[in-house]
């Protein structure tokens, strides 16, 4: 385990550089996730905004 | 105006298919291809284990390079025939390419320091590279820059179109210019020089990486498109709150 962790001298380059890729693919997913879970809110809200509306002046 | 409203749910409900899938490739992929990554492929005779940061520098690369091609393409369907998808699918495109391309870059500087010993060289292939990471950024400025959206769609798709030059400049470099960074192994004209034992986990994790990108992109193109029916319904209200 400590082998494969030293990746043979080179763990100071190979690890930062995953975790880079990782940190960055995992980061914009979740990002991405958060942009469509807050659209998808806001658009519920206004649904319902605008329901109400027609009902009390339709 | 309303035109775009019948193409969306077309879209959506391709996207409801394609999506899922695109995960499910991007989970099975990643998974083996991480695996022959670090544990059943071979350190390189002369760069030792560092030849592992090539699993995602490479392909990172790739989705850098192919990611910016589509977005051009849509910025040019956008451009003559209006589609107002195509903007939304460029603008979808331009996070996660932007991402890439600075995976590139940052892999690809631990990548030199200790087999070239310099974190940076202004080498035709890095400074390309570079350069293509600014248009991203330029891309995503220019987007939401201005007061009126469909002003940020057209000025932003012009800048699309104008750096596709920078990609054969990018692809080439390393033929065209004497550069530090190393020639095609992959890409080649007589097939790939890399042996069969990296180069199955490289097409794996770029297989990853382009499912992955996929996927995300359908993501944020639905979380555009609600974007834009909230800017609708808000306006509508609004309108009828001023009546």
């Amino acid at each position: 385990m400590l082998e494969f962790l030293a990746m043979g001298g080179y763990a100071a380059y190979v690890w930062p550089s995953w975790l880079t890729g990782v940190a960055l693919i995992v980061g914009i997913t979740l990002f991405s996730r958060r942009k469509l879970a807050r659209a998808q809110q806001k658009l519920t809200q206004l649904t319902t905004l605008s329901e109400q509306e027609r009902e009390t002046h339709g | 105006m309303f035109d775009y409203l019948a193409n969306p749910t077309r879209f959506l409900k391709i996207a409801s298919i394609v999506e899922p899938l695109a995960w499910a490739v991007f989970a099975i992929s990643c998974s083996v291809g991480l695996y022959l990554a670090f544990f059943a492929s071979p350190a390189d005779y002369q760069q030792g284990e560092t030849v592992r940061i090539m699993y995602i520098h490479v392909p990172a690369a790739w989705m850098a390079l192919f990611g910016y091609l589509m977005m051009a393409v849509a910025a040019f369907f956008f451009l003559v025939w209006k589609h107002p998808l195509a903007d939304i699918g460029a603008r979808a495109m331009a996070l996660p390419g932007s991402g890439f391309a600075l995976i590139t870059l940052v892999t690809g500087s631990f990548w030199g320091k200790p087999m070239w010993g310099t974190w940076w060289v202004w080498d035709a292939r890095l400074t390309s590279m570079l350069i293509l990471f600014f248009l991203y950024i330029g891309y995503i400025a220019l987007a939401d820059g201005f007061d009126r959206r469909d002003r940020g769609s057209k000025s932003a798709s012009v800048l699309l179109l104008v750096g596709v030059i920078n990609l054969p400049i990018i692809k080439f470099s390393v033929d065209w210019w004497n550069t530090l960074h190393q020639g095609a192994s992959v890409m080649r004209m007589d097939g790939p020089s890399i042996d069969a034992s990296m180069l199955t986990p490289l097409l794996l994790m770029a297989l990853a990486m382009k499912a992955w990108f996929i996927a995300v992109t359908l993501m944020r193109m639905r979380a555009l498109l609600t974007e834009r029916r909230v800017d609708t319904m808000t306006a509508r209200i609004q309108g009828g709150a001023d009546a």
